[in-house]
């Protein structure tokens, strides 16, 4: 049988849901006997393979033009999307730039903030445009599945992964649906 | 049945109550849970935050507002008003601005204690992102808008037990706010303590003391390991302090 494949990625999050992913420990060993992953920090491949892939996972929100072009080509790579940790969700911690204005925020990161040198706002046509806000994924692409939590606990990622393979609807307990 | 007979039935189950009781009274004096935010039962009931929406013969109304009747078929835990209260629960949360990851009061939350009971996992809506003022002039007291469901609990107990009237809610739909009492409209220029009731009231994060932190592990708060159905009619102060009463 050939292995499920199965591809992650990052937003704008902290890859600590990464780091929770890989909290499963030696049950890492049990998943690769099952699982293949495509584009991931894991394995460094940087663009899902065109073929696509059975499950996506990501973290973080979408903050500027390459998250949103990020995210519309790994959902039309995967098969099952899945939406993982508060700042996929909510947008979390980035998304506290909301409430201020973006000129405020360039300004006080590159213009006034204390210890600038040569203050200017970078420029260069390389650098992915700031959106207005940072936004939850499923303002942006269809999302199949979701894992709440900053981060998720390992269990819940085990939960997700062995019900989807299994396929059945994955059920996480009390314990595995924390928002914090 | 005669007209003594004061029973109802609560999703099958036949309930004694006195008659004047609420639904919401004659359920949680059954020891049977209705969910609930606005609903505290020293306060006159306000019936808005519409999580306790029960059907009542047929016909849904809110449990914390409406009399029980002998032979009332009343439904409560059942999966559409769940559903139905999910999205409730989804609402509050996007109307807002909540940030469960470092609010104070993770864990010992009643309304994210109420999102875990209805099963939510993601927002579904999209975010409001709404731009409410924090209010931190007073010296004891955080006022942060941005977790304030506007239940009016603060309202109530400034204005009914404390005898203060520092509270009070303006403006209409999304644009209802949490005001104060002041003339510079500041938490910090009125007579509010710590002591005072109201203190201790909120189900949120909103209005909550400083220099506290966190002072309860995770793996240690209230609602950890206990569903707010187990737990969910301890006093919101032994809440607050994440007692078990
Ligand atoms: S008030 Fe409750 S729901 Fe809101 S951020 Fe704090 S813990 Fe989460
Ligand atoms: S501050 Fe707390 S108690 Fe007061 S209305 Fe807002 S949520 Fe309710
Ligand atoms: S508890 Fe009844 S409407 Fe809020």
């Amino acid at each position: 049988m050939s292995k499920i494949r199965v591809a992650t990625c990052s937003l704008a999050g902290c890859f600590g849901c990464h780091m929770s992913f890989l909290d499963l420990d030696e049950r890492i060993a049990d998943l690769v006997e099952l699982i293949e992953f495509d584009r991931s920090p894991l394995t460094d491949i940087k663009i899902v393979d065109a073929a696509g892939v059975d499950i996506g996972l990501i973290e973080g929100g979408v903050c500027n033009a390459e998250n949103v072009h990020t995210l519309r080509e790994f959902r039309s790579r995967c098969r099952i999307l899945v939406a993982v940790g508060a700042c996929a969700l909510t947008g979390g911690v980035p998304a506290l730039r909301n409430r201020i204005p973006l000129q405020e925020c360039f300004a006080e990161a590159y213009l006034q903030g204390a210890g600038i040198e040569a203050p200017q706002v970078p420029n260069d046509p390389e650098l992915p445009l700031l959106l207005d806000r940072v936004y939850p994924l499923h303002e942006v692409v269809r999302i199949d599945h979701v894992l709440p939590g900053c981060p998720p606990p390992a269990d819940a990622f085990w939960e997700l992964l062995t019900a989807l393979l299994a396929g059945r609807e994955p059920d996480l307990d009390y314990a595995l649906r924390r928002f914090d | 049945m005669n007209g003594n007979d004061f029973t109802f039935v609560l999703d099958g189950e036949n309930i004694r109550f006195e008659p004047g009781q609420t639904i919401m009274e004659a359920a949680s004096q059954a020891g049977a849970y209705i969910p609930h935010l606005c609903y505290h039962p020293e306060y006159r009931p306000r019936g808005s935050c519409k999580l306790c929406t029960v059907k009542i013969n047929g016909h849904f109304g809110t449990a914390c507002t409406l009399p029980v009747q002998p032979g009332m078929q009343v439904e409560n835990d059942t999966d559409e008003l769940n559903l139905m209260r999910r999205r409730v629960v989804q609402m509050l949360f996007i109307e807002g601005n909540h940030y469960c990851p470092f609010c104070e009061k993770s864990g010992n939350c009643q309304l994210q204690a109420l999102a875990y009971h209805v099963g939510m996992q993601d927002s579904h809506f999209p975010h409001f992102f709404s731009l409410r003022q924090i209010d931190a002039s007073h010296p004891e007291m955080l006022l942060d808008r941005d977790r304030c469901i506007q239940c009016e609990l603060c309202v109530r107990a400034s204005r009914e037990t404390d005898k203060k009237s520092i509270f009070g809610l303006a403006g209409r739909s999304t644009s209802t706010n949490l005001v104060i009492n002041s003339e510079s409209g500041l938490l910090g220029d009125t007579d509010f303590s710590i002591h005072d009731f109201a203190a201790h009231i909120c189900p949120t994060g909103a209005l909550i003391p400083k220099r506290e932190g966190y002072p309860i592990p995770i793996g240690e708060r209230l609602y950890d390991h206990q569903d707010i159905s187990a737990v969910g009619h301890l006093h919101p102060n032994a809440a607050q302090r994440g007692e078990s009463k």
